[in-house]
């Protein structure tokens, strides 16, 4: 888990203490929103400012939502909702490729399947944000450690880019990221974020969004 | 954290958290049993290569710990990051070459 590493440095870079460097690992549970939080704080972005884009990082979890409805909609609310917070990309895309190869499977096996996609996962990502913010403290003066947080963003975004209509919506998001970032209270990101993504979705909807290129067998 | 008292950052923490789990119970819980149209799943499949590009770029143009100008270091780290998280597919690849080439480009440059 990398990645909650590396949010655990930062986060206590930035002054947060150990607790709340924890609560955001262990109450919000995905990296690319604990960031762009952390980040516009940072930035004295007003709190709007920094729940929205906070959120909106993170829609496509919706996505996954929906995917995962037909297959886990019938169980009890409780197993829903909790199923619902243990909701990222790993234990998603694992628990739909089990489904769909495996259609006969019960009710009862799905859940507990999705469950335990996330057994190491989620005690791992609690971990790596300690880990982190334990390393944080004793980060020496002088390394650059203000440009790790970008990297980390870079890093998270690069490997997402797999098609022609991912690549232009990052394109797009960039450009008018720079164009828009004279605007007071960080108001360009929504604006820049939504265009951008309406341009990843129409190149998709043209028939554009093929993989760019081959991937290779895990 | 500066301009942050501990109940704002709490209360952000807080409601970043309901608002996540909202987001992830909305078609398992709230909307269950409702079509999702396509047009909206195809907007939401775009969100994180929309939203984090916007944010990092002035970052990596205008780093804050120079002052605001453009600095080859860090221009050349998010450029490697970029290249190897491209060609790797591994956020861990991409992140170590990019604080690799950091340190040397800082040291260098």
């Amino acid at each position: 888990m990398p990645f909650s590493f590396l949010f655990g440095v930062v986060g206590t870079e930035a002054g947060l203490d150990l607790a709340q460097v924890m609560g955001f690992s262990v109450l919000v549970i995905a990296g690319a929103s604990q960031l762009t939080a952390l980040q516009l704080m940072t930035e004295q972005a007003p709190a709007l400012i920094v729940l929205a884009s906070g959120l909106a990082v993170n829609l496509r979890m919706a996505m996954y939502s929906a995917s995962l409805a037909p297959w886990l909609g019938a169980a009890p609310f409780w197993q829903r909702a909790f199923a619902a917070y243990l909701i990222v990309d790993n234990s998603y895309a694992q628990a739909v490729a089990e489904y769909e190869a495996k259609p006969q499977m019960s009710l009862q096996e799905r859940v507990a399947l999705f469950f335990g996609t996330m057994v190491l996962i989620a005690p791992l990502w609690y971990l790596g944000t300690l880990a982190g913010a334990v390393a944080g403290r004793d980060v020496p003066s002088g390394l650059p450690i203000d440009f790790a947080l970008p990297i980390a963003f870079l890093a998270l975004v690069a490997p997402a880019l797999r098609t022609l209509a991912h690549l232009a919506a990052a394109f797009v998001a960039l450009v008018l990221g720079l164009l828009l970032a004279g605007l007071p209270y960080n108001l360009g990101l929504l604006p820049a974020a939504a265009v951008a993504m309406a341009v990843g979705a129409e190149i998709e909807r043209r028939g554009y969004a093929r993989p760019l290129r081959a991937e290779r067998a895990p | 954290m500066t301009g942050w008292s501990d109940a704002a950052i709490w209360g952000t923490i807080a409601a970043l958290g309901v608002g996540t789990w909202l987001v992830r119970f909305s078609f398992l819980g709230l909307l269950a049993g409702r079509d999702v149209p396509a047009w909206i799943l195809r907007h939401l499949r775009y969100t994180p290569v929309a939203v984090i590009p916007a944010l990092v770029g002035p970052l990596v143009v205008w780093p804050e710990a120079t002052g605001g100008t453009p600095e080859p270091a860090r221009l050349a780290a998010a450029a490697v990051t970029i290249a190897i998280g491209l060609w790797s597919r591994s956020l861990l690849a991409a992140a170590s070459a990019g604080l690799a080439t950091l340190f040397v480009g800082l040291a260098v440059l």
